[in-house]
């Protein structure tokens, strides 16, 4: 069975309506219950509902929230807790990189932002039945492909091989570098991690993620990837999958550029013809490569 | 001795397909040899006499970091090999080998394959393109460090937001 990647529910999740009455473009109030230093510039958010009897709203993994803090303005940011965890903590891991995402980094207990979403469509891990999966992060793209790793490990009998391949620049700059431990002491699950460069104590891999992928050990045939990073990375990453087999309707990126309204009214994060914030941001690779290849949009 | 090697050697990738005749040669000049985790297989500035066909466990290339100490560049695991300064002039190693497990490798003679090699021109034009495929993907992923490819485009949910 071939893969549409059209799929807007995924895996059981339900997908938010807006047409219940609800406003996309008005935030709700959260508060935060705990936050995390990952890396150097690098933070998790657990989030809470300030109002207790507030469930935490369903969301698919790949999707995305807009998160406000407030005073300083909006930023894109995707879920990166479990999917599957009832009730708990809405959870996002968050680069500093801008005046947004500073006024994150620094919010401590206690103190309230603002939530709309959550937006975008998920991977189509429905669809992915069957395949052995193949991960494949860059940098901070583990974050986004997080929750699906977590929604494969706790299905582990709907998919084949877990392939799990993430790259940093160093040592110091690695996520979530525990749980890699722990994912490979699952049957069936392949993870390794690797870095640019690294001193002597290192003793994962080191070089680019994309040579991970030529050793590692999956059915091309029968597999899906899903990759998240910048763009060059999975640029690359998508030829050394292609080289292993794989054609282009069996790998997926997430493809998130500048999102502002989140809605598709403002063009923002418009790339061709394509809205990422609502037709995206999981692409089949097939259905942008044209436009990932353009370097003037 | 050495003829038992050769059917390692015919199931090593980097010699896959290679003519029976030309395997035999080169099987002449090939050692089994292990090392423990951190030893030092070769040294930046040292004579290239031998390569390595990694058979298991994983080797590292480093270079003498400018804060003092070895940096790490690549790793190489089993099916792969390392080394091809024992080919061209002047036969010195540019990085330290080092393992990072412990490791089994066939040490391939260098001077004996150059002697081979010149003897045979079809096994040297067969090596040389064995090891330009080798340098080529090993240039193209250097090239790829060089990016620094996770800085990436600062846009991105999940935290690579310019904002």
């Amino acid at each position: 069975m071939s893969l549409s990647g059209s799929s807007s529910a995924a895996s059981g999740y339900p997908l938010p309506s807006f047409s219940d009455g609800g406003d996309p473009m008005i935030p709700t109030p959260w508060r935060v219950a705990y936050r995390r230093d990952e890396t150097e510039d690098v933070f998790t958010l657990g989030l809470e509902p300030v109002e207790n009897d507030t469930p935490r709203p369903p969301f698919a993994p790949g999707q995305f929230n807009m998160l406000y803090a407030f005073g300083a303005g909006e930023s894109a940011i995707s879920i990166s807790g479990d999917p599957g965890s009832e009730g708990g903590c809405l959870v996002h891991t968050v680069r500093r990189a801008g005046v947004v995402t500073s006024a994150l980094s620094r919010l401590r207990p206690g103190e309230q932002i603002g939530v709309r979403g959550p937006f975008g469509k998920p991977w189509p891990l429905d669809e992915m039945r069957g395949r052995d999966l193949v991960f494949v992060a860059g940098g901070i793209g583990l974050a986004p492909l997080r929750p699906a790793i977590y929604h494969a490990l706790a299905h582990r009998q709907d998919y084949g091989r877990l392939v799990i391949l993430a790259g940093a620049r160093s040592p110091e700059e690695v996520l979530f570098g525990e749980e890699f431990d722990q994912w490979k002491t699952e049957d069936g699950v392949e993870s390794r991690l690797t870095v640019d460069h690294a001193g002597e104590s290192w003793t994962r891999d080191v070089g680019v993620v994309t040579k991970l992928i030529t050793k590692a050990d999956f059915d091309p045939a029968n597999a899906a990837a899903l990759i998240c990073g910048p763009e060059i990375m999975m640029r690359y990453t998508a030829m050394e999958l292609r080289s292993r087999g794989l054609t282009n309707e069996q790998i997926f990126i997430t493809m998130e550029r500048n999102m502002k309204c989140a809605v598709a009214f403002c063009g923002h994060c418009q790339l061709g013809p394509e809205f990422l914030c609502k037709d995206g941001p999981v692409y089949r690779f097939d259905r942008i490569a044209f436009w990932f290849a353009q370097r003037e949009v | 001795m050495s003829k038992t090697l050769e059917p390692i050697l015919r199931k090593h990738p980097f010699f896959a397909g290679m003519a029976d005749g030309d395997l035999r040669l080169v099987t002449g000049c090939a050692k089994n040899v292990r090392f423990d985790a951190n030893a030092v297989l070769a040294k930046d500035g040292q004579a290239a006499d031998e390569f390595f066909v990694i058979r298991e466990g994983s080797l590292a290339v480093g270079i003498a970091s400018p804060q003092g100490g070895r940096l790490l560049i690549e790793t190489l695991d089993a099916g792969e090999v390392v080394g091809w300064s024992w080919l061209f002039p002047p036969h010195v190693w540019q990085f330290d080998i080092v393992a990072v497990t412990p490791v089994r490798v066939l040490s391939m003679d260098g001077r004996c394959l150059r002697e081979k090699c010149d003897a045979e021109p079809r096994l040297g034009y067969d090596l040389m393109k064995r090891f330009s495929s080798v340098i080529s993907k090993r240039l193209a992923a250097t090239r790829l460090q060089l990016l620094d490819i996770y800085a990436g485009k600062e846009t991105k949910p999940g935290a690579i937001s310019p904002t």
